[in-house]
């Protein structure tokens, strides 16, 4: 199953500084990002023929084409999956690239999601949240945190899962983003400073909880033959997969509480690379709550199922830890990007532009992806 | 006063909500096989068949999660906060969640027995409750 393996490459990052107030579009916000990306790249805008759109945003492929001047752009999708887009986006455009139909697809995102209208606004008008919109959201149940906060709270009952144990996440997480100085939060945190923020809906308190931001990112793949004559050391997708859990439009309905669709993605993305998670030196793992963490790191075979409280203790996620995870920040103290940040970072981390916070000799390194109701999606990449 | 969040029905589920206002918990049933399924839709993922029955059950079950809301998401809900929402296996076998009104939160447990009841919340507009079995 190695179909996609080694074909193609990231070749451009771009990323805006992160703000609670950009003072620009959202569309604005994509733009300067994929022109960051196309720079990177060492491309011009009009090199650009195939794009996938962040399904939820503001902008088209129109748009691009509009500013950009492309004359020819030869192929445009979505991937509505939520926080797992970014990835099944990746996916979409190395199928794209690998069949011949493109040469550089562009990835981009841009949003107001802290001057502009706040996650439990947005996902009312999601197709995917129909269903928990009409039996649901009347109850009171409307924010991301409300429909996950079960999943946790099942989690640790069921194995002895402590919210000290997501603190450790979140702890781990803040100390990343104080090496990055385009990350949203500056002050440093403790298990006790996360153990004394205020109850949203418990299990989740303030700090097991994502940032909302403004900003964009974006990044290019091309292919691979092409990637090793560009501008920046390529950094080749080794294997990528999208899963889809049992009851993908409401978590009640889900037999199992504590699996994401992440777990049937894993092994097909594993199996695709040829490689194990022993051999991931560097994870940036979609981490719109702690225990989204916690549960992935489950999913993907790091440990088994009930042993992601232990295995994230002692500083485990730390840069010297046993797996060296959100090395940006994350969204839980970078941004929000719906995980494009996380696949900028895991570019940087590759190519050894990590800086302060560069995992020494980092060669394979995974990119995950969370979203609606528990779809995943997973990239393997090395450099 | 913010007007409530109101269930947007359709032609799958309005038999649901219809029996809901007669403050009766019916699920959709599949009329050839005979499988219950919740959320309302149009096919039965075991056989495929589109035709629909409903069954009246006896909404009892038990917690099978929980999360106790800090946070009002939307001005309908401020006045409620904090209220615990559970989700709960029926005895029927297919889960729901709604309210759990007048719980001490220290008491909650998986597996805690609670029985459906009603609440009118607006005009023309009943949803589905828990409380503690034998409360009622």
């Amino acid at each position: 199953m190695d179909t996609l393996k080694d074909k193609c490459c990231i070749t451009g990052i771009g990323e805006t500084r992160y703000s609670k107030a950009a003072g620009k579009t959202a569309t604005a916000l994509q733009m300067e990002a994929s022109l960051a990306a196309i720079a990177d790249a060492g491309l011009k805008p009009t090199d650009i023929d195939g794009m996938v759109v962040y399904a939820m945003g503001t902008a088209v492929a129109e748009d691009f084409i509009t500013n950009f001047g492309i004359e020819d752009l030869k192929y445009s999708v979505t991937a509505p999956m939520g926080g797992a887009s970014c990835v099944a986006a990746m996916q979409a455009a190395a199928v794209a690239v690998a069949a011949g139909i493109c040469k550089h697809v562009l990835v981009p995102i841009g949003r107001t999601g802290y001057s502009g209208v706040r996650a439990a606004g947005r996902i009312a008008a999601f197709p995917q949240f129909r269903v928990v919109g009409e039996f649901e959201m009347p109850t009171g149940t409307v924010a991301p945190v409300q429909f996950y906060a079960p999943m946790a709270r099942r989690h640790m009952e069921t194995y002895g899962t402590t919210s000290r144990q997501f603190a450790e996440i979140a702890v781990s997480t803040r100390k990343h983003a104080l090496l990055n100085d385009n990350a949203m939060m500056s002050k440093s945190m403790s298990v006790e400073d996360h153990q004394a923020s205020r109850m949203i809906s418990d299990p989740f308190r303030l700090f097991d909880c994502s940032l909302e931001s403004d900003g964009g990112a974006a990044f290019i793949i091309s292919g691979a033959e092409r990637a090793r004559d560009m501008a920046k050391p390529p950094v080749y997708v080794m294997g990528v997969a999208e899963g889809h859990p049992q009851s993908p439009s409401t978590i009640t309905q889900r037999e199992d509480l504590t699996t994401l669709g992440l777990a049937k993605a894993a092994p097909r993305a594993f199996e695709m690379a040829g490689v194990s998670p022993d051999d991931i030196d560097v994870a940036e793992i979609y981490d719109c709550f702690t225990y989204t963490v916690l549960c992935q790191l489950e999913d993907m075979g790091f440990c088994k199922k009930g042993e992601g409280g232990a295995f994230v203790e002692d500083g485990a996620l730390g840069l010297d830890g046993r797996l060296p995870t959100n090395t940006h920040g994350g969204l839980l103290s970078q941004a929000h990007m719906a995980g494009m940040n996380h696949i900028v970072e895991l570019t940087r981390q590759l190519r050894g532009e990590g800086g302060k916070a560069q995992v020494p000799d980092a060669e394979v390194g995974l990119v995950t992806g969370y979203g609606d109701l528990g779809d995943g999606t997973i990239a393997i990449m090395h450099r | 006063m913010v007007d409530r969040i109101l269930p947007q029905s359709n032609e799958d589920s309005q038999p649901f909500w219809d029996a809901v206002k007669a403050r009766r918990l019916d699920i959709q049933t599949c009329a050839d096989c005979g499988k219950l399924r919740h959320y309302p839709r149009p096919v039965c993922s075991d056989c495929y068949s589109m035709n629909v029955a409903w069954t009246t059950v006896s909404g009892r079950g038990t917690v099978h999660s929980w999360t106790v809301c800090h946070q009002a998401f939307h001005p309908a809900f401020a006045d409620d906060v904090p209220f615990t929402m559970v989700t709960v296996d029926l005895e029927e076998g297919v889960r729901m969640t709604g309210r759990l009104d007048g719980i001490d939160e220290a008491t909650m447990e998986i597996g805690m027995p609670v029985e459906v009841d009603f609440e009118e919340v607006g005009d023309n507009v009943t949803l589905p409750i828990f409380r503690r079995r034998g409360e009622i």
